[in-house]
């Protein structure tokens, strides 16, 4: 098992020798014991254990194929774990979902569905609204609300795929942000998108952070990790490191985690996958 | 080689059609599931016993099938269709009697009334059923064609064929009405359910993809079907007679509690949708977000799942198990057509359905020998091309209007940008009139439009008052002018932003710039500005970066 040490003592709130948490923690957003997490026996994400801060934004970073989606995935019970456990505010994930607004890969679906922009921000609101209830005219309002917030409210009513890369994210910012949660997951919200829009999520996860709201970010471009955020998660299969950006996002640290030679963990990933193919 | 001779109707075509449906009816007949044989049974009529050997000789010579290519012809045909459980005995009295009666009556006029006014009660129960089922088809196919699974409801619509067979044996073994609709169909389900859960198996289980595994359980559930009814066909107990309508679909022999029965499952189903439309819209959009929120997106697929089964299984007997796809995708197919927003598509798609549904079963009331399943198809076909054609969002044709409008607007922009910088070079040489004239000449050799399509550009530009033609010579109105300047803006902002950022070679960059500008929307036209770090908003046109000559 990988041993992983968190940077600021007061967040450390179970024993890292057993996995087991010293009691639920309330105040921590989430707290992630031993997750491992396999695709067809292969592992993607491996023993990651870490807490955050709460308040803050953090950014997860590493590789492509790091397992940093897949991480999110599994926070949210989306893929099934081989072993570990997590927690949302001190509880298991399904008894607080309500606090988490989830913003996925703009990749993840097909925009040529037929919606509008609005259609898209008030599936957010489809818990609240709850089961056989339709769309009323107060959830359009606050769906309307969340879209002049991300700045394009005159595009509420223009078919999804008519939307550039940049809106149609926002779109999705929107959507989470509906929810009103304390907990943002974000899966590589800055990706392809235009300067404007880069400064609208910027300027969003800043609001967020000032009402106490903590958001976790997939983030690719190393550059401006320490301009967006104050905690990072480096990721690579395993937590190479966690801490905050200060003392964790060092040239030594972010070394390890995309250095090119394979470990004798990948090795062996590699060759249970060689042998699974042979079956 | 040798032909028949040429007449009006070319007759080695029509034999060969004849006996590609006699081979057909032959192979189908012999399985017990066509119409051959129930005429056969209708007539009374006993097979002729005898020489395999002597009747299919007979068979040929009758058919006219004499030439070589007519007999390798026969031969695929035979081979392919006549499968081992092929009972030569069987085949034989059903090639007869497909000789026989094939005849196609033009229904007179009172039959028409009768169907056309639903006179008939059975009729009008059974237009009404139908029509029901086309509509939850409609309804339901979009949720699956947006959710990517439009090919399940074919996979589980040939794996019911076994579960049929099964039951109505079952029926005959335990003495039970082998007939009833209801236990037919709970056969067909199970094994349809069966067929689905072997393709998430087989996926799930070995490394074969989705669509490996839909091919080898449809066809192989599809066989064990058509091999189980060549048994009924041998049973001494039972008639088989029936079932037929199960494969190709026949309206004409539904009763009323049938089609009763599929006009519940129908409102079942769209009822499902109305109340579950939100989340089935979410579930097809984004599952995962769905998930997320915790909504059990697996159940919803079960629901799903449950209601293509509904629709499918109660639409094989109007529109048969090879068909009843058709219903399921193309009314949602063409619907897309028509819309961007998810719930006028499914209701497009229900109106769809229900016109293949209704004019499908008015025709197999009309001409009771044609299967009602493929009516259906065709008027859903029809409709599918229309809307192809001329549907009001993605149609061709409209979508051919907007690329011409652009195309437009991008020839414009070329003869406004070619006058201004043509002109921009004269001024510079001799100062004189600020807005000097260009002649078509030289408007021509910038760049590759032919004379025509000039000439059309200045037309329509003139129309706008943005050029004046004065004989040879064409000079920009004040309007033109002022959009012209506009348009060069953009372009040499693009060749700068190119040449410096992008290291283009100054050559190239008015190729790269051409390929973009007519695409720029205002806000990239400010952050480009932002960019080039010039005085904001009040920035000129540029002076050209590369020479005039340059232009392609």
């Amino acid at each position: 098992m990988i041993n992983v040490t968190s940077s600021t003592p007061q967040e450390t709130i179970h024993d890292h020798h057993t996995g087991l948490p010293s009691g639920g923690n309330s105040q921590c957003p989430l707290s992630v014991y031993d997750l491992t997490v396999a695709y067809h026996r292969k592992p993607v994400i491996w023993d990651v254990a870490f807490d955050l801060p709460a308040g803050s934004l953090v950014g997860i970073v590493g590789p492509n194929g790091a397992g940093k989606s897949t991480l999110l995935k599994a926070v949210m019970d989306l893929v099934p774990r081989a072993s570990g456990r997590v927690e949302v505010f001190g509880q298991p994930y399904r008894q607080s979902r309500h606090r988490v607004g989830y913003v996925p890969q703009r990749e993840s679906v097909d925009w040529d569905f037929p919606v509008d922009a609005l259609d898209v921000v008030t599936m957010g609101l489809y818990s609240r609204i709850g089961w056989l209830w339709p769309v009323r005219k107060r959830h359009r309002e606050i769906a309307m609300h969340a879209l002049e917030r991300v700045g394009i409210a005159d595009l509420a009513r223009r078919q999804i795929s008519q939307l550039s890369g940049g809106q149609q994210q926002r779109t999705f910012l929107a959507r989470a942000l509906v929810q009103n949660a304390d907990l943002y997951l974000m899966d590589e919200p800055f990706a392809a998108v235009d300067a404007s829009t880069e400064k609208a999520i910027v300027e969003i996860l800043r609001e967020l952070k000032s009402q106490g709201k903590t958001a976790v970010v997939i983030h690719h471009d190393l550059q401006t990790v320490p301009e967006y955020f104050d905690y990072v998660v480096l990721l690579n299969m395993r937590v190479v490191s966690h801490g905050s950006v200060v003392e964790t996002f060092t040239p030594e640290n972010l070394q390890k985690t995309y250095g090119g030679r394979l470990t004798l963990l990948d090795e062996v990933t590699e060759a249970m996958r060689r042998k699974e193919r042979s079956l | 080689m040798r032909r028949p001779p040429r007449l009006p109707w070319p007759p080695g075509s029509v034999r060969i059609v004849r006996s590609v449906i006699a081979f057909r009816s032959a192979k189908a007949a012999s399985l017990g599931s066509f119409r051959g044989a129930k005429v056969a049974s209708f007539r009374n009529f006993r097979g002729a016993k005898g020489d395999d050997q002597t009747l299919i000789d007979r068979t040929l010579v009758g058919f006219g099938i004499r030439g070589g290519w007519q007999c390798l012809w026969v031969a695929i045909l035979f081979s392919v269709f006549a499968s081992p459980v092929c009972s030569s005995r069987v085949w034989a009295q059903a090639e007869v009697a497909s000789i026989t009666d094939r005849s196609m009556e033009w229904p007179d006029s009172s039959q028409w009334r009768r169907v056309l006014l639903l006179e008939d009660y059975n009729t009008r129960v059974v237009v009404l059923g139908v029509a029901l089922l086309g509509a939850a088809c409609g309804i339901v196919g979009s949720f699956t064609l947006l959710r990517k699974r439009a090919l399940m409801g074919d996979a589980l619509a040939h794996a019911s064929l076994p579960g049929i067979a099964a039951a109505f044996m079952l029926a005959t073994l335990i003495g039970a009405d082998e007939k009833s609709l209801a236990w037919l169909l709970s056969g067909a389900t199970l094994s349809g359910l069966m067929g689905v859960g072997l393709i998430l198996f087989l996926r799930h289980q070995t490394r074969l993809k989705e669509d490996t595994a839909l091919g080898i359980v449809l066809s192989v559930f599809f066989g064990a079907g058509m091999a189980m009814l060549g048994v009924i066909q041998q049973m001494e107990k039972g008639h088989a007679a029936g079932l037929e309508t199960f494969i190709y679909g026949k309206t004409a022999s539904m009763r009323a509690a049938d089609a009763g029965l599929i006009a519940v499952a129908s409102l079942l189903a769209i009822g499902s949708c109305v109340l579950l439309f939100k989340e089935l819209k979410l579930l097809c959009f984004d599952a995962d977000f769905a998930g997320s929120r915790g909504t059990p997106v697996l159940w919803l697929d079960w629901v799903l799942m449950a209601l293509v089964v509904l629709t499918t299984i109660v639409g094989l007997q109007a529109v048969g198990l090879i068909l009843v796809v058709a219903l399921l995708v193309i009314p949602a197919a063409a619907a897309r057509f028509w819309t961007e927003a998810m719930w006028r598509m499914a209701w497009i798609a229900a109106g769809l359905g229900m016109l293949g549904g209704v004019f499908g079963a008015a025709s197999s009331a009309l001409f009771p020998k044609l299967p009602s399943g493929a009516m259906i198809v065709l008027v859903c076909a029809v409709l599918f091309l229309f809307s192809m054609v001329f549907g009001a969002k993605r149609g061709m044709l409209i979508r051919s209007l907007r690329r011409r409008r652009l195309n437009r607007r991008v020839g414009r922009q070329h003869l406004l940008r070619g006058i201004y910088e043509l002109a921009e070079d004269k001024s510079s040489r001799q100062s004189g009139s600020d807005r000097p004239a260009v002649s078509m000449r030289e408007l021509q050799q910038l760049r590759s439009w032919s004379k025509k399509s000039l000439q059309a550009t200045i037309r329509r530009a003139m129309r706008d008052e943005l050029v004046q033609l004065r004989a040879d010579q064409v000079q920009l109105t004040h309007a033109g002018w002022a959009e012209a300047a506009r348009l060069t803006r953009q372009h040499r902002l693009w060749e700068l932003y190119l040449v410096h950022y992008a290291e283009v070679a100054p050559a190239r960059v008015d190729r790269d710039a051409d390929a973009i500008e007519h695409v720029l929307e205002p806000e990239l036209v400010d952050e480009l500005e932002a960019l080039l770090d010039q005085q904001p908003l009040t920035i000129e046109v540029p002076s050209n970066p590369h020479a005039l000559t340059e232009s392609s």
